[in-house]
């Protein structure tokens, strides 16, 4: 797998004054955005912001009412097989056994790289159980191996961790940051949660109003360390930001605010 | 993360047959024999009433008799063949009628159009008993196999129907997103999602049916036929062989009991993977 996936780089991401509006509600306006090959890139915001639909317009599940939205400079008019999504919850099939729901949609013969990738996120052993008898996050390791056995170019993630519990997703952003180093795929997350966005992410992307408002690059070495002082002041920096918007005058200095505010996951 | 199971201390059951053992063993041979003890005592009753002469064989014969012409029915074959004639006829309209209400279920499932086109005329037709129309059948079919098969395919169609269309419409739309957004092929998609999404739904409507199938079956065959269990229990009462009449009751119970365990017997193997429908203790 290692030597498919050297000429296998990620994808290359534009999209130029995207634009996406419901009926007469605007999520998305006048969108720049340029993404490397193989970038781990984090978008965060808060709810309503439009960064699920910019995910769900690379995906291709949904096209964009204005501008143009680029994959190494064709433009994305559907779902494609080089992009695969995981979802905010893993959706795996109930009736299905965990290596049927990895292999979903592909050839028999795919079933011993389906067990390999189950090995690759843990779960070799449980590839005969049904998904109910596993727990959350056995279930979304499942989902992310699912993605994977399609060696995708592009790997969405949309808020795939935000219903586990905290050591939980501790331990699935090491995996996911191990996976994403060995496969080089292009990665695109969003997240309401700062601190994951921080530890994950080469780029980290705020999204105001349907408009990028902050793209802060993120250079601390891998792997990551919470504790890091360099890590809590940019998350500090970042979540002031976040938080600074919709009611401008309070919210960055506020006093109450000032101890807790690295430590405060906030969601919405 | 919570794979790790809970180890329990071996429990020392081999260890010698104590007497709080053998009372356990005692306890649930009881709890298995209690439930028949009731209808055990009735039919002792029952027979006891018969051969003191207190009830009359006109009224209920007595249960050694019914057995014996049970037993006599199925050593001329007599039994067999009526049997396998009712179980045809029930099997066929249900085929038939439960073919076309899967069919026309997945159809207005799954395209809307056909839904806007089919769904209010089907649901209007619903509410016609299958009964009210015993008249009319017989008109159009006089009172051969067709009009029995007929009757029992109308009674079947709606409850799969209706349970097929409902199921495929309650399919979670994630996972139909998920499966497109993984390049299913349409064919894939329905196999792989819509499909088992519905059936537990539609089994539902097979139970249904099944249970109206024998009563439509059964009302078909008293009215007129020239075999299968009705005939021969509405003989058997023109020469008060009440023990006869006995016998096909008994039949058509013994096959309403098989099409529920044959039922439940698809739910256990499809719905293997519901946490309702496991075994327990596994």
């Amino acid at each position: 797998m290692s030597e498919a996936t050297s000429t296998h780089p990620g994808v290359r991401l534009q999209a130029r004054a995207l634009g996406k509006r419901y009926g007469q509600r605007e999520v998305l306006r006048q969108l720049q955005l340029s993404i490397e090959p193989g970038q781990f890139v984090a978008i965060v915001g808060r709810s309503g912001c439009g960064k699920s639909t910019l995910l769900r317009l690379v995906a291709g599940l949904e096209s964009a009412s204005e501008g143009q939205l680029l994959a190494d400079g064709q433009p994305i008019d559907g779902l494609r097989d080089e992009a695969r999504i995981m979802f905010q919850e893993a959706r795996l099939l109930p009736w299905r056994r965990v290596l049927d729901n990895v292999t979903l949609g592909l050839p028999r013969e795919s079933r011993a790289r389906g067990a390999q990738v189950l090995a690759q996120v843990g779960l070799a052993e449980r590839e005969g159980e049904w998904p109910a008898r596993l727990s959350g996050g056995q279930r979304q390791r499942v989902a992310l191996a699912r993605a994977l056995v399609h060696e995708p170019r592009l790997l969405l993630l949309d808020e795939p961790l935000g219903a586990l519990d905290a050591l939980t997703r501790i331990e699935m952003h090491r995996l996911i940051e191990s996976l994403w180093q060995r496969h080089r795929f292009t990665a695109l997350l969003v997240t309401h949660d700062v601190q994951e966005a921080v530890a994950l992410a080469d780029r980290v992307i705020l999204i105001e109003d349907g408009r990028i408002a902050l793209d802060e690059a993120i250079t601390l070495a891998r792997p990551r360390s919470q504790g890091d002082p360099a890590f809590a002041a940019l998350e500090k920096r970042i979540l002031d930001r976040v938080l600074q918007k919709p009611d401008a005058a309070p919210a960055a200095g506020a006093p109450w605010l000032e101890p807790a505010a690295h430590a405060l996951r906030w969601a919405i | 993360m919570s794979s790790e199971r809970i180890t329990t201390l071996p429990v020392p059951a081999a260890a010698a047959p104590s007497l709080a053992g053998l009372r356990q063993l005692a306890r649930a041979v009881a709890r298995r024999l209690v439930p028949w003890l009731v209808p055990l005592a009735l039919v002792v009753a029952w027979q006891v009433a018969s051969s003191a002469g207190w009830l009359s064989a006109r009224v209920l014969p007595a249960p050694l008799d019914v057995l014996r012409s049970a037993w006599e029915l199925t050593l001329s074959g007599e039994l067999w063949e009526h049997l396998k004639i009712s179980a045809g006829r029930a099997l066929l309209g249900l085929a038939i009628g439960g073919g076309a209400g899967l069919l026309l279920g997945l159809l207005t499932g799954s395209v809307r159009f056909l839904e806007t086109l089919l769904d209010s005329t089907v649901q209007m037709v619903r509410n016609v008993p299958a009964l009210a129309l015993i008249p009319l059948v017989i008109l159009w079919f006089g009172i051969e196999e067709t009009a029995k098969i007929f009757l029992i395919s109308v009674s079947v169609f709606f409850p799969i129907y209706l349970n097929t269309f409902h199921g495929i419409r309650n399919v979670d739309p994630q996972l139909v997103e998920m499966g497109r957004s993984y390049g299913l092929t349409r064919w894939q998609l329905y196999r792989e999602v819509i499909l088992p999404g519905a059936m537990s739904s539609i089994l539902v409507g097979l139970r249904f049916s099944l249970g109206l199938m024998w009563v439509i079956l059964i009302v078909a065959e008293t009215i007129s036929a020239q075999s299968g269990i009705g005939y021969l229990t509405m003989n058997a009462r023109e020469f008060l062989r009440t023990d006869v009449v006995l016998v096909g009751i008994l039949l058509y119970a013994l096959l309403g009991k098989l099409a529920d365990v044959f039922a439940r017997a698809l739910e256990r193997g499809w719905l293997r993977w519901h946490p309702g429908y496991q075994e327990k203790g596994a």
